[in-house]
């Protein structure tokens, strides 16, 4: 090798990948870290080992976020929902390297886990406005009231993203919770964790308020054992959990009657229908007296 | 006028309904797979009449061998259950209806008589909802591929049910309706104290011509609920009553398949505003805590009155308050019942004991209790905190904690700050007011200038630890589907 091209080989930069919590970047409070590596075993990066304290930090985050997010028009989280597709696009590159690292994909496969994922953004960003038409109504109740059912969403949502679909099942987990005006602490893949932080980059920059979605990485049971448990959650996604990890999960879950969805098989290649919008949604039912016009035209 | 001038303006001369219209025999077996049989070990147990003590029947009573045997009735009847078409179903629950609506005089008087409610509610409340329960979910059967669950839903199987006693038939009806119309079968344990109306409900199946086993009966205590819940072939559980049970329940079905509902209890919030019509607002706070005694999960139990009016409507409430007569549940102008059981009543006794050591106001307007039966004179305190355990514990009587706030922010605040979200309501004539309120407002149910009123299209369930699902309307469905 000449000295010239030994002087252009340039030595990259690697990114120190963090833990996302209330829209900033911190390490884990434990200073701890674990070796991520590729399907090969190659050393990719040392990522976060998140904390049961971490994971309490993600819980008053995403609480302390859930008034403004759930407040905000339907209209208004549609926009941002797609502006992260938007910035996802943008990033397309990066993510397909990231994914085939992580999943040992071809770049071609990968590029389709990716571009899936984008388009899932833009799927839920469309049902923010019409989940609550779609849903909700007008109940003709036998009486002089008017009768309105709405859905509102159901607060803090814990997601255990899926293991083996580091990046498209995480977007599918935690896309529809957000979508509806929940807050949520998603734990990533533990094999796989790197897109998801990468993804907390893309969400930082998206005009997603901080702390509607706080993103750890670490041993999934370790992380989720406290959450599961949390008086100040109110649901739990246990879609990467193994089934032991799920009983366990869901006995924890039912100190303050968290809905709890169980792991299912779900193909994350296919459209999904409604049910994790659903899943994390409150009927509330509200009723107003109409009075009744008199013969004589009066108003009640 | 003094107390006792106003009370004796309203004397009634007494009003009862009659007994004879119902004939209750002296004893009941299990109603499983079409046929009353006795328990396999025999056992037996007493309901009483809360208002009397007197003794109404003997029950037999359900262990886990029943149960085990109720569920394979079920499953056997659910593979032709379901096949049948949803018209068939439909005109199955229909004729329920109808001969509920046929009988629903005799049903009311029987209600009247187990649960100690007055005949005035069970007459105009409970039989009618009833009625209209299977009158609505008959009319989904065969519509079942229009209501947005995707075409063809299906049943998810044997359903277990059990319910609570404090609307003993209409919970029957709000578990049920909706089970049969979806296609599932039915295993419905009745609470301990008041198994009398669901055993009728045999009859009136019977007279349907149902096909046997797909609704089994089971009188029993907490330990047949408990076989039910965790029999292997359920499919799904649902269950209406205490926090505590459904935190059980939920402990029990982890990591099963089984889909479940639960409708647990409550801590509701009345919250009167100063621009409130203060009649009609006394009215609303009366229904909401007394209605039923008070034991009624959705119940409006903490009135948040806006300080500026809060003398002006305490007097006005209790005044009401001694206008309310209390007595014989027969008699048509009752207005307070007798309490369920005696075990309620002491769960009653000794949390009002408990608000009145913590230091809040107690009182109770002029009024003789009957000397036998389970009675508790209508209550309310005033000095409560938000600390109290009057404020914060739900009692299932007629007990109302009265708090007061400034603003419409601290309204919300108060009324959010429980473990609950079932039921809640607003009073005030501006209707900006009451649309920004009850959107801030954590519970499923929420009445404006009204209060505890039910209607079969109408979805019901709690935020938070209240439960979840819904029962009612087309959201009822759900829980029944296999979706």
């Amino acid at each position: 090798m000449s000295e010239k091209s030994e002087r252009t080989a340039r030595l990259s930069v690697f990114k120190t990948y963090k833990l996302y919590v209330g829209g900033k970047f911190p390490r884990s409070e434990s200073g701890r870290v674990y070796e991520v590596t590729d399907s090969k075993g190659n050393w990719l990066a040392n990522a976060p080992l998140a904390s049961r304290k971490d994971a309490r930090d993600a819980v008053v985050a995403a609480r302390k976020a859930f008034g403004g997010w759930s407040g905000a028009t339907a209209y208004n989280r549609g926009q941002v929902l797609y502006r992260v597709a938007e910035m996802l696009e943008g990033r397309r590159e990066q993510f397909v390297r990231e994914v085939a690292d992580a999943e040992g994909l071809s770049k071609s496969k990968a590029a389709a886990v990716v571009d899936a994922a984008v388009d899932r953004w833009v799927w839920y960003a469309g049902w923010t406005d019409k989940i609550a038409q779609v849903v909700g109504g007008a109940n003709p109740v036998a009486g002089p009231f008017f009768n309105l059912s709405t859905p509102e969403p159901t607060g803090v949502v814990t997601v255990l993203a899926p293991q083996d679909s580091s990046f498209l099942g995480l977007v599918s987990v935690i896309a529809p919770v957000i979508a509806t005006g929940n807050t949520v602490v998603v734990i990533a893949s533990e094999r796989s964790p790197l897109p998801a932080l990468s993804l907390g980059e893309v969400l930082a920059t998206s005009d997603l308020p901080g702390g509607v979605v706080n993103v750890l990485t670490g041993r999934t049971a370790e992380i989720a054992a406290p959450l599961a448990s949390h008086q100040d959650v109110n649901a739990i996604d246990l879609a990467g959990a193994d089934a032991e990890l799920a009983r366990e999960l869901e006995v924890a879950a039912a100190d303050n009657l968290k809905r709890v969805v169980r792991p299912q098989a779900v193909d994350h290649w296919e459209t999904p229908g409604i049910e994790r919008l659903t899943a994390f949604l409150e009927t509330k039912t509200v009723w107003h007296p109409t009075g009744a016009l008199g013969a004589a035209g009066s108003s009640y | 006028m003094t107390m006792e001038k106003r009370s004796s303006a309203f004397e009634y001369a007494p009003a009862p309904e009659s007994r004879s219209v119902v004939d209750i025999a002296p004893s009941y077996g299990l109603f499983i797979d079409g046929e009353f049989t006795e328990a396999a070990d025999g056992r037996v147990f007493k309901t009483v009449s809360p208002s009397t003590e007197e003794v109404l029947s003997e029950v037999a009573r359900a262990g886990a061998e029943d149960v085990d045997r109720a569920v394979r009735a079920a499953r056997t009847a659910f593979v032709k259950w379901s096949a049948l078409p949803g018209s068939e179903r439909a005109k199955y629950l229909f004729r329920i209806a109808r001969i509920i609506q046929e009988r629903s005089r005799e049903l009311a008087v029987l209600e009247t008589l187990d649960n100690g409610k007055p005949i005035k509610e069970t007459r105009d409340a409970d039989l009618p909802l009833v009625a209209a329960h299977f009158f609505y979910y008959a009319g989904w059967a065969d519509k079942l591929d229009h209501a947005g669950f995707g075409a063809d839903p299906r049943p998810l199987g044997v359903a277990g049910q059990v319910i609570p006693w404090n609307f003993p038939l209409l919970m029957l009806a709000w578990k049920i309706a909706p089970a049969l119309a979806t296609g599932n079968t039915v295993v419905l344990k009745p609470a301990e104290t008041t198994p009398l109306s669901a055993l009728f409900f045999a009859d009136i199946c019977r007279q349907a011509g149902l096909p046997r086993g797909v609704v089994n009966i089971l009188p029993g205590y907490g330990d047949a609920g408990a076989a039910l819940v965790e029999h292997p072939d359920v499919n799904k559980v649902a269950f209406t009553g205490s926090t505590a049970v459904g935190k059980a329940i939920a402990r029990q079905v982890a990591g099963s398949h089984k889909k479940v509902t639960l409708e647990l209890g409550g801590k509701g919030a009345n919250i009167v505003f100063d621009d409130a019509p203060v009649d009609q607002a006394v009215e609303g706070i009366v229904s909401g805590i007394f209605f039923n005694q008070g034991q009624v999960c959705c119940a409006g139990s903490r009135l948040l009155v806006q300080e500026s009016i809060q003398d002006e409507l305490l007097d006005s409430l209790k005044r009401r308050l001694s206008t309310l007569r209390l007595g014989d549940p027969l008699d048509k102008n009752t207005d307070i019942g007798a309490i369920n059981s005696a075990e309620q009543l002491s769960r009653i006794t000794s949390l009002v004991e408990q608000g009145e050591s913590e230091g809040a106001e107690r009182w109770s307007p002029a009024c003789e209790l009957p000397s036998s039966g389970y009675w508790f004179a209508p209550t309310l305190f005033t000095n409560v905190t938000q600390a109290h355990t009057i404020a914060r514990d739900e009692i299932f009587g007629p007990v109302l904690s009265v708090l007061s706030f400034r603003t419409p922010d601290e309204a919300v605040a108060k009324a959010n700050n429980s473990q609950y979200g079932l039921s809640a309501g607003i009073w005030s004539e501006k209707g900006s007011r009451i649309l920004a309120v009850a959107g801030k407002l954590r519970a499923g149910v929420i009445w404006s200038n009204t209060f505890n009123k039910f209607d079969p299209t109408s979805p019901f369930g709690g935020y938070k630890e209240s439960g979840f699902g819904r029962e009612g309307g087309r959201h009822g469905l759900e829980a029944y589907l296999d979706v």
